[in-house]
């Protein structure tokens, strides 16, 4: 399986989505040699092997702290290299010659753009079936314009060479034929999931006395958490947002998450005249994100294009309502979520308001989206993948 | 009065009903229009569409089935109730829909049964209430109808004792339940029955096996005795031979909306008069009629609420969870506001809210576990069908607070 990321060294949810995915499939039965293309300690995972994929003459590669930046070489004799996001996708293609001589395997998997080359790489050397997985396209990534033509060329053809292409949710099936063109009877879709049982509950001295200060004071909380970027369509909730605070003051926005749009969305709320009801907490994890979620009464992705969103299931796995784009992979999966049309800000905002002014319906929107998700497994996707990699028995020995 | 059983007679009871459906009604509408119930053409929750869709699909084809059936058998008899809300409806809509129930009213061989004019669960929030809708409907079957309701029947067929006494007090011969078997026990539905604590009125009880056989199962290909016939039909009728009725109940929109024409419906309930009438001593009685014809048999105790809907045969529906408690509780709250306002507009809103399917908009039985069609609803989901509820309930509020009311 050739991946870009695991966690603790991911930068969102592809890493995550990965790691359960191959937890619930080693369950199943799959023998699992995970690659992923820099040197890190990845101990603590036991139910698969995890290899570092180095290009001869390579030692170690170590991520400068964000997936889409630049990368450090250092070679055999200590020698140490800055490489871009291409060369660096090179390097992952060149590694492939002594990673498939590592030993026997039936089928390639490979998760999204960045390990297409060397997903495609490997399958010219092995002629195994190639699995190809889309958590992303450069589509969604853009917010639904043109995004990069280089990224979307490499993905054209990962899934041209495929033999099967895995789609994460109804709605990216879709962009995949819409977009790139590809026949709809080479893509299967197999949900994104979610175990409750890893998450961790919350406990202790909360880490905001703000805003359970605020609550007090009959505030409630609105976040997203997730990376501040065009495609997730944030600019629209900071709209919405005025129009709520105009009907309800005591209700607060934030935002948990990096990313370039940070300014952009900090300065429209100060235009806005919200500025005091938007608050920027960072990227958080562990203790901290977990707090953030028990202090909030309500999550909002307005994605333009979410391929699925596992963020809106992570949030329900602490009972906060949800309310979604309709544009977002997960609503297909999660029936007591809230949808609007991303552009609709009037409507965004009447839902909002819709919860935040009944507790009634918050808690019966909790109490069903904790039930539902609670309900979820990454077990039964991987079924489904078992079974579509049971199709290839044989065909290529 | 007959005692015996030489005679047996088939009752059939339709019901015909339309709530005013709330259209996409946002916080931002309330204070600013009071029009909850006009959607948009088109829109999925326009009243007027789905009152013509219905009369086209059912109301015209199916009175023009009645008539016959009247017209060819003249043993032939049928229990109707229409309520306010629809009947408003039609005047609106579809006033040639109102005309042809009027004509087969006019035969004299129609009963109308009384109930809520706005199909609303009041008698378990304010008797108060409950009553001033009762009296609604009965002056508006009066003065459309010309006939004076004898038999009551109670939102959903909801039903329990205390229901019975005050229909028995009200003066009613009749009243209708489901013929629940934890209620029944070993007994069976095709009898005449007394309500317990109750000293005239009769209870008529839904043979729910038969009925169902028309009313859900009809058209199911995968049900091993489809396609049901008339003949088959009766034969199953006339294993009960030494039982006097059989008492046929379901939503009139049974016929042509829930089972379409191309399942051969409408032809199946024309025939049936004359299958059933082959036989010696077989008729068709309206409520009161067979309950005043037969003897009770037996006293019937219900405690606890029954109505005739889902497997639990209870009011969960309605008022199973927490968005619809709060919602009728809210609505209810603001009863004695609206009797201090005086005005009529406001309060005609404030009834139309309480109809009972707002309520069964609302409901998450089987929402979660993903039975998409277990429900009928006009609303994509049962939290959009409660906002917009509440946020015509704040409007309701807001007229209140305008009038100088205290709310």
């Amino acid at each position: 399986m050739l991946g870009w990321e695991l966690p603790p060294h991911n930068s969102g949810g592809l890493g995550v989505a990965c790691m359960n995915l191959c937890k619930a499939l080693s369950v199943a039965g799959a023998d699992i040699h995970f690659i992923v293309p820099y040197t890190a300690d990845h101990s603590s995972i036991d139910f698969m092997k995890v290899s570092a994929a180095t290009p001869v003459g390579v030692k170690e590669v170590q991520q400068s702290g964000i997936a889409y930046d630049s990368f450090k070489f250092t070679d055999t004799n200590g020698y140490e290299e800055w490489v871009s996001l291409f060369d660096y996708h090179r390097m992952y293609e060149k590694s492939m010659d002594s990673i498939v001589a590592m030993g026997e395997f039936d089928v390639i998997h490979a998760h999204d753009w960045l390990t297409m080359r060397a997903a495609v790489r490997a399958k010219q050397i092995s002629g195994k079936p190639l699995v190809v997985h889309i958590h992303a396209t450069e589509f969604d990534r853009s917010g639904g314009n043109h995004g990069n033509p280089m990224v979307e060329e490499i993905e054209y053809m990962g899934m041209m060479m495929a033999d099967k292409i895995i789609a994460v949710s109804e709605h990216t099936k879709k962009v995949i034929v819409e977009h790139y063109g590809i026949p709809a009877e080479k893509i299967e879709v197999v949900y994104n999931s979610i175990d409750v049982d890893i998450y961790d509950s919350v406990v202790g001295k909360n880490a905001y006395p703000y805003f359970e200060k605020m609550r007090e004071h009959g505030y409630k909380v609105v976040m997203n958490f997730g990376r501040l970027t065009v495609q997730k369509g944030l600019y629209n909730l900071v709209q919405a947002m005025r129009i709520v605070i105009e009907k309800r003051p005591k209700t607060l926005l934030v935002f948990m998450g990096n990313g370039e749009q940070e300014l952009e969305l900090l300065e429209l709320a100060a235009e806005l005249g919200i500025g005091a009801n938007v608050i920027f907490t960072g990227f958080q994890r562990g203790k901290n994100w977990r707090d953030m979620l028990d202090q909030s009464d309500m999550f909002v992705m307005p994605s333009i294009s979410e391929p699925f969103g596992l963020t809106a299931l992570e949030a329900g796995s602490y009972g906060v309502t949800t309310l979604v784009s309709k544009q977002s992979g997960v609503a297909e999966v999660m029936r007591s979520a809230l949808t609007v049309d991303y552009w609709d800000v009037n409507e965004m905002a009447n839902q909002i308001l819709g919860v935040l002014n009944s507790n009634d319906l918050q808690a019966q929107l909790s109490e069903d989206v904790l039930r539902e998700v609670s309900k979820m497994s990454w077990q039964h996707e991987a079924d489904k993948l078992m079974n579509i990699y049971a199709r290839y028995d044989g065909v290529y020995a | 009065m007959r005692l015996h059983t030489e005679e047996r007679a088939i009752v059939l009871y339709l019901h015909v009903h339309q709530p005013f459906r709330i259209r996409h009604y946002t916080i931002f509408d309330a204070g600013e229009n009071h029009a909850y119930f006009d959607a948009p053409e088109g829109d999925d929750t326009n009243n007027a569409d789905i009152v013509r869709k219905v009369a086209e699909k059912s109301y015209y084809p199916m009175n023009e089935r009645l008539m016959r059936m009247i017209k060819d058998n003249p043993e032939f008899k049928v229990s109707l109730s229409i309520t306010g809300t629809v009947i408003e409806q039609f005047e609106r809509y579809a006033p040639e829909v109102l005309e042809s129930f009027k004509a087969l009213v006019a035969t004299g061989r129609v009963e109308i049964l009384a109930e809520t004019y706005h199909h609303s669960l009041a008698f378990f929030y304010s008797r108060q209430e409950f009553e001033a809708q009762v009296k609604m409907h009965h002056d508006k079957i009066k003065a459309v109808f010309g006939l004076t309701p004898t038999a009551f029947r109670n939102t959903e067929l909801s039903y329990n004792n205390d229901i019975a006494y005050w229909a028995d007090q009200a003066g009613y011969k009749a009243i209708i339940c489901e013929g629940w078997d934890p209620i029944l026990d070993w007994r069976s539905p095709n009898f005449v029955y007394r309500p317990a604590y109750t000293d005239n009125i009769r209870l008529l009880m839904k043979n729910y096996k038969l009925s169902d056989d028309l009313a859900f199962r009809f058209g199911n290909k995968a049900w091993e005795e489809y396609p049901l016939d008339t003949q088959k039909f009766v034969n199953w009728a006339n294993a009960a031979w030494d039982q006097p009725i059989l008492n046929l109940f379901m939503d009139y929109e049974t016929f042509g909306e829930h089972q379409w024409a191309d399942t051969g419906i409408f032809d199946f309930i024309e025939n049936l008069p004359k299958e059933w009438l082959k036989t010696a001593g077989h008729t068709f009685m309206t409520v009161t009629e067979a309950a005043t014809n037969f003897e009770p048999v037996d006293h019937i105790d219900v405690p606890h609420t029954i109505t005739w809907a889902d497997t639990e045969r209870d009011l969960t529906a309605w008022l199973g969870n927490r968005m619809q408690h709060g919602a009728i509780t809210a609505l209810y709250a603001l009863e004695n506001a609206i009797l201090e306002a005086k005005d009529e507009a406001l309060t005609a809103d404030w009834r139309k809210l309480q109809t009972s399917d707002h309520f069964y908009y609302m409901c998450t039985k089987w929402w979660s576990d993903g039975d998409v069609h277990a429900y009928f609803s006009p609303y994509q989901t049962p939290y959009i069908a409660y906002m917009n509820f509440m946020n015509a309930y704040h409007d309701i509020k807001f007229r209140l607070t305008e009038k100088g009311v205290e709310v």
